[in-house]
């Protein structure tokens, strides 16, 4: 643990604010992830988990703070730039290519990583290493069966699973799954769990999820959010000792 | 089962087939040869046909790919045009060097309006291009001196064509230049939609918030393909230009950015003969309609389009695909296939 902590962060946020109007979203947040670390974040709807995300990869922007990528202040880049240096992200609601099949999307987004996707004389097929590495991330999540069906065809668990394959296919070296198991039921979603766990230690992993009990399973650490406000940081076993979490999820008003 | 073997076979082989040409294609381009040997009194109207097939496919790369509503193309279809026609005009009539400006010439208007298009979407984008058309238009009403304005651009002549082939009043050549140009152009774009290239337009399409969530390059690859549509739709202005040996304001008209888009949504959007099949069917609907009542031939063609929008949301073509992908026609063709000994 303590190896860990001491070597520098990959991706670090530091004093992040943002508001809707009058509503605050995000307020002083400062996170940071080691290398290969798994990281779960955790807190009632509305906590701000998802736009935390948003901040992070820059879809939304910060009304003040800094994004730091492998001590790069990435916090003035856009979003395809903050991909193309490993930051990536999936999405709570599903946001996939409804009329490409599994082995386009992820091909696609190979060949974006690539550069390839400028050549428009040669066809897709004869680009046999992004079609095999694009079936071999496919199968890794189960998906290989259906890789030639139309996304919009696939079984929603199967989606979500496509989800993380796409982001995969970025290469990431920081992977934000924003509750990649949302709305798959619990028997199903060990498959994504499963590919959760072995993927390569390289890559530092911040899920947001809201099964308890996988978070304790999956987490090294764990961030508790709520109201915009980080309320506290620490390993599974501080966290289900910590009264203030104990009272956010046990006092009443939020769900889990 | 396709599927499946495919798979065992690698996964770029099903990819593959998809790209291999189709008993169907061939049996549809060589029926564009039809004209020459059975209704050899309408090769004007063939190539006319010609012309904005090549039109309806410049938009199709834009909109039925890459997501992009235009209703303002005949912009750059009129650009063509008239750089065609001020061309020649001006001395130089050989037709292949003729045509290649008039692509050069719209594919830069494309160029420098691209960084505009980039940047919207929908409706902001129908609007832009809506001004734009509308603004060309006005430009080239009133430069007379370059255009001719309402009158239109008096003393476009033609050289023979390698030299050899005069543009004859039957339209003869006209049609073979048209329609050789139309299919090379056709290669050309079944090439790109096909390509990495093609497939990242598709993403653009699909979801352009998960493409910036991929890091793709989406920006620069509609900047590329709306350069790529709108040298097309030059080309095919310049077509027209040479083909007809004048130049009229109606080749920048808001009627023919409208009909073009009519055409395309009839024949089936982002399937590459969409357009074609669509100029067919508006072309000669108008022909044989104005015939009856010049008036009101927009009247059918008004039907036909409430129609397919509202029964056959892929256009003529896609409700075709759906017909022979269903499991009855399937189960209809079977016995032939057996008997061709093409089935399992
Ligand atoms: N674009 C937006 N405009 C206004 N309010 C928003 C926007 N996005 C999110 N919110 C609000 O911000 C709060 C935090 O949302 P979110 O980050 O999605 O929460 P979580 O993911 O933790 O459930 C919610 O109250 C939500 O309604
Ligand atoms: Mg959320």
């Amino acid at each position: 643990m303590n190896q860990i902590k001491t070597s520098a962060p990959v991706l670090s946020t530091r004093g992040l604010d943002k508001s809707f109007g009058s509503l605050v979203v995000a307020k002083d947040i400062e996170i940071e992830l080691p290398q290969g670390v798994r990281y779960a974040l955790i807190g009632p709807n509305g906590a701000g988990k998802t736009t935390l995300i948003n901040l992070m990869t820059g879809m939304l922007r910060p009304d003040s703070g800094q994004i730091l990528l492998g001590g790069e202040d990435i916090t003035a880049l856009d979003p395809e730039a903050r991909v193309r240096r490993g930051l990536i992200r999936t999405f709570q609601i599903n946001s996939l290519f409804p009329h490409l099949t599994p082995l386009e999307a992820v091909t696609l987004a190979v060949c974006e990583r690539e550069g390839i996707s400028r050549t428009w004389w040669k066809p897709v097929w004869t680009y046999h290493d992004a079609l095999d590495e694009a079936y071999d991330i496919l199968k890794s999540l189960m998906l290989a069966a259906v890789c030639h069906r139309q996304t919009r065809e696939l079984a929603y668990g199967q989606q979500r699973l496509l989800e993380i394959a796409l982001a995969l296919a970025t290469k990431p070296k920081v992977l934000l799954l924003d509750e990649p198991a949302a709305g798959v039921p619990r028997e199903e979603s060990a498959e994504l769990f499963t590919a959760i766990t072995s993927l390569s230690q390289d890559i530092t992993v911040l899920f947001i999820e809201h099964d308890m009990n996988l978070v304790f399973r999956l987490a090294s650490r764990i961030i508790v959010m709520v109201g915009g406000r980080i309320l506290v940081e620490g390993t599974p076993a501080e966290i289900s000792a910590d009264p203030r979490v104990r009272e956010v999820y046990l006092g009443g008003a939020a769900h889990v | 089962m396709t599927s499946t073997s495919a798979a065992l076979a690698g996964p770029h082989e099903h990819l593959r087939a998809q790209d291999r040409w189709r008993a169907i294609e061939v049996v549809f381009w060589l029926a564009t040869l039809l004209p020459f040997l059975v209704t050899p009194n309408y090769l004007s109207l063939a190539s006319q046909v010609a012309i904005t097939a090549l039109f309806a496919l410049s938009l199709d790369l834009i909109l039925g790919y890459a997501g992009i509503v235009s209703l303002g193309h005949a912009a750059f279809f009129g650009f063509g045009a008239y750089a065609a026609g001020i061309l020649s005009k001006h001395g130089w009539g050989e037709p292949l060097s003729g045509l290649l400006f008039a692509g050069i010439a719209a594919g830069l208007l494309g160029y420098l309006m691209s960084f505009i298009i980039a940047r919207f979407r929908h409706l902001a984008l129908i609007m832009i291009t809506l001004g734009f058309g509308l603004l060309l238009l006005e430009a080239a009403n009133s430069a007379g001196w370059l255009t001719g304005g309402a009158d239109g651009l008096q003393g476009v002549r033609m050289w023979p064509l390698l030299g050899m082939f005069r543009f004859d009043l039957y339209g003869f050549t006209a049609y073979w230049y048209s329609l050789i140009l139309l299919f090379l152009l056709f290669l050309v774009s079944r090439r790109l939609i096909n390509s990495p290239f093609g497939l990242s337009l598709r993403g653009i399409r699909e979801n352009s918030t998960r493409m910036r969530a991929i890091g793709a390059e989406s920006r620069a690859h509609i900047r590329k393909i709306y350069t790529i549509s709108a040298a097309m739709a030059g080309i095919a202005g310049g077509l027209l230009t040479q083909t007809t040996e004048t130049v009229s304001l109606g080749v920048l008209d808001f009627q023919r950015s409208a009909d073009i888009l009519v055409i395309l949504v009839l024949g089936g959007a982002g399937r590459l003969y969409g357009g074609l099949i669509g100029a067919i069917i508006f072309l000669v609907a108008r022909d044989q309609f104005s015939g009856i009542n010049p008036q009101y031939w927009y009247f059918p063609i008004g039907v036909l389009l409430v129609v397919v929008v509202l029964f056959l949301p892929g256009g003529i073509l896609g409700g075709l695909a759906q017909i022979t992908g269903s499991e009855r026609f399937q189960r209809m063709v079977r016995p032939l296939m057996v008997w061709r000994g093409k089935s399992p």
